[in-house]
């Protein structure tokens, strides 16, 4: 099956006084229909940077400087603001970190629904809003005919996020960027707000990235997981070999990071020191300084993603494992 | 609702009583009502029977109590300078400077606002850089020097607006109007002009501030990222949001543009009430000079007023939702 999102060798820049940042750099990934894609990577390692640049909403002066986004075999990378505008919210639904902030005050959220929704879809005033109230109870918002009146204010942070799902898939988008749709919420209403997107994925056959830093979360939901590290991608395979059988130094360190649940363990395995800043990457793979398996090789040349068996990982240990075989 | 509009006034009652207090005491210390109405010679009975009838021998609290009795009902007695009542000064004057201050006010809105809207979408543009140096100059030009400037310009180099007055004016009952004639229209150009300039640019410096602000917001990055058009963005979503902070500057602007006319008439020898306050002044005519400071007084109170409840309407966050649950 085609994938409804291919993103190639993308990068983004920063144009700053002091020379330019590159935020991402060579990043590829795809899609498939239906497929959840988790992201996961520390603060700055460019998991919501990916996600600005596939919905066109890259904070300026940020900017593509090299790489294709195609979605459903078109590119939408190099598209004027207005035909990109006619792609968001239609064919490509966001969600935001935190519900509090992402809907408008002084609007109805049945309001935010039909304007959505009168937007992008050829339908009447009178349907939208039959359909608002639909939606509202999809997400799973109790007396939503009443509800579908009330202001943002007047919602649960929990309510907020469902209500900010429903204005993200109402369009029917074949795609959901969701940054950190978790982040902001109660860890109990976390598992709630995550079970339900994935169930309307499902349902509606909608293809998900997944933005987050919580492996559990991605442990849960996602189909495929990428590791993000400095701005590249440094491993992306099925989530349960990515979890289980990490081939990425990086991957493992995080992954020994997180706390077992089935037994007891003394300390935590950390990594030391912190990811570079954008303007300090390290030569060679971003990854050498704080590798435990660094050789020379990592210092001088940047690892692409390399066949690790199970997963692709950009490590030049698995160069030499194909060589050696 | 009713219950909020109501406690409002009530709260207002004790700020008006302060304020009919200083007015009051105006008469107690500014000047000498007596002599002042004696003239130079008197014999000291005029004098004692003017003090009786006058009611100045009363106890104070009495006599401040019949002032507020008089003053609720519009009556605050003859202008010492033109011998008329002073309610009938004031309601003779009170059109000139209400036509005054709504077209300044209009002025300031209708240019103010898109200026600011342009600003702060295109905070960058040419046009943009020139309202904001052109905003410098309305904020921080004294507003006599303005209309002497106004004057100059469109009155004596171009001859094409007249310098003073209020033109030609028709009555329609006792409110007469100078938007009748084609005379009274363009009498009203510079003074509006002069009077609304520094509110124009504190309104366009406001809008822009907070549009700026509003852009930066995650609900508006949010409405992009559904895909909605840059008009809906702009004008539904941000606009909406700029307006609580607006509605209040304006509203106490337009308080200020009411009370501080007083420069403006001056100015251009507008028949006003605020020329009518600084001729009192000028001859310590204290009737007059009260009634205007609790008119102003009154004024302000009412577009408070008016503000609070334009909140309600904008801003739903406001509106105390009580027994509808979270």
């Amino acid at each position: 099956m085609s994938p409804i999102l291919e993103v190639r060798d993308l990068r983004v820049e920063f144009p700053t006084r002091r020379g330019t940042l590159v935020a991402l750099d060579g990043v590829s990934f795809s899609i498939a229909p239906g497929e959840v894609l988790g992201v996961v990577g520390e603060s700055g390692a460019g998991k919501s940077m990916t996600g600005a640049a596939i919905i066109g909403l890259l904070e300026p002066p940020g900017r593509i400087a090299g790489g294709q986004i195609l979605l459903q075999g078109k590119r939408i990378d190099n598209l004027r603001y207005d035909q990109m505008r006619r792609i968001r919210g239609r064919e490509i639904g966001a969600i935001f970190q935190d519900p509090l902030t992402t809907l408008n005050p002084l609007y109805t959220v049945g309001d935010q629904l039909i304007e959505t929704m009168l937007t992008h879809l050829p339908i009447s005033p009178a349907v939208a809003k039959r359909r608002a109230v639909e939606w509202l109870e999809m997400v799973g918002i109790p007396a939503a005919a009443q509800r579908v009146q009330s202001y943002p204010h007047e919602f649960s942070g929990g309510m907020r996020q469902r209500v900010v799902i429903a204005l993200a898939l109402c369009a029917e988008p074949k795609l959901i960027v969701a940054d950190e749709p978790t982040t902001a919420l109660d860890v109990s209403i976390q598992a709630q707000v995550i079970a339900l997107l994935k169930r309307l994925a499902r349902e509606k056959g909608t293809a998900m990235m997944l933005v987050t830093h919580d492996m559990g979360v991605i442990a849960e939901t996602a189909d495929r997981v990428a590791v993000m590290y400095a701005g590249r991608i440094a491993e992306i395979g099925p989530v349960r070999e990515v979890v289980k059988n990490p081939q990425h130094p990086y991957t493992a360190g995080l992954m020994a990071s997180i706390p077992p649940l089935d037994r007891r363990v003394e300390r935590l395995a950390q990594i030391d020191g912190a990811m570079p800043r954008l303007s300090a990457i390290p030569q060679g793979c971003a990854y050498n300084p704080r590798c435990p398996r660094v050789f020379s090789r990592c210092a001088v040349e940047r690892p692409e993603l390399l066949d690790a068996g199970t997963t692709l990982a950009a490590c030049w240990l698995h160069a030499k494992a194909m060589t050696d075989a | 609702m009713f219950a909020f509009i109501i406690s409002r006034i009530l709260q207002s009652v004790p700020v008006l009583l302060v304020v009919a207090l200083i007015s009051f005491a105006m008469f107690a210390y500014v000047g000498d009502p007596v002599s002042i109405m004696l003239g130079q010679d008197f014999t000291e009975a005029q004098r004692t029977a003017l003090v009786a009838d006058l009611g100045l021998d009363q106890p104070f609290f009495i006599q401040f109590a019949k002032f507020v009795g008089n003053a609720v009902q519009g009556e605050f007695g003859l202008s010492y300078r033109l011998s008329r009542p002073v309610a009938e000064l004031i309601a003779e004057r009170a059109p000139a400077t209400l036509e005054l201050a709504c077209c300044a006010a209009g002025v300031a809105l209708l240019v103010g606002v898109p200026m600011g809207v342009y600003t702060g979408l295109y905070p960058r543009s040419l046009l943009s850089r020139a309202f904001l140096t052109f905003s410098l100059i309305g904020v921080s030009l004294p507003t006599f020097l303005i209309g002497i400037l106004l004057i100059l310009v469109f009155a004596v180099w171009l001859g094409w607006l007249p310098s003073f007055g209020r033109g030609d004016t028709v009555m329609f009952g006792w409110w007469s109007t100078g938007f009748a004639t084609m005379s009274g229209i363009k009498a009203l150009i510079l003074p509006a002009i002069t009077l609304g300039l520094f509110q124009l640019t504190l309104i366009m410096r406001l809008v822009r501030s907070e549009m700026m602000e509003v852009l930066r917001a995650d609900y508006i990055k949010f409405a992009r990222a559904r895909g909605l058009s840059n008009r809906a963005i702009n004008f539904g979503h941000a606009l909406k949001n700029t307006m609580v902070p607006v509605i209040t500057v304006v509203g106490l602007q337009l308080g200020a543009i009411i009370a501080f006319a007083i420069v403006t008439e001056t100015v251009f020898q507008w028949p006003g009430m605020g020329l009518l306050f600084i001729q009192s002044v000028g001859s310590a005519d204290i009737p007059v000079m009260a009634a205007y400071l609790l008119l102003i007084a009154c004024l302000f109170v009412t577009i408070n007023l008016i503000v609070d409840l334009l909140y309600y309407a904008v801003d739903p966050r406001l509106r105390v939702s009580r027994g509808r649950g979270h």
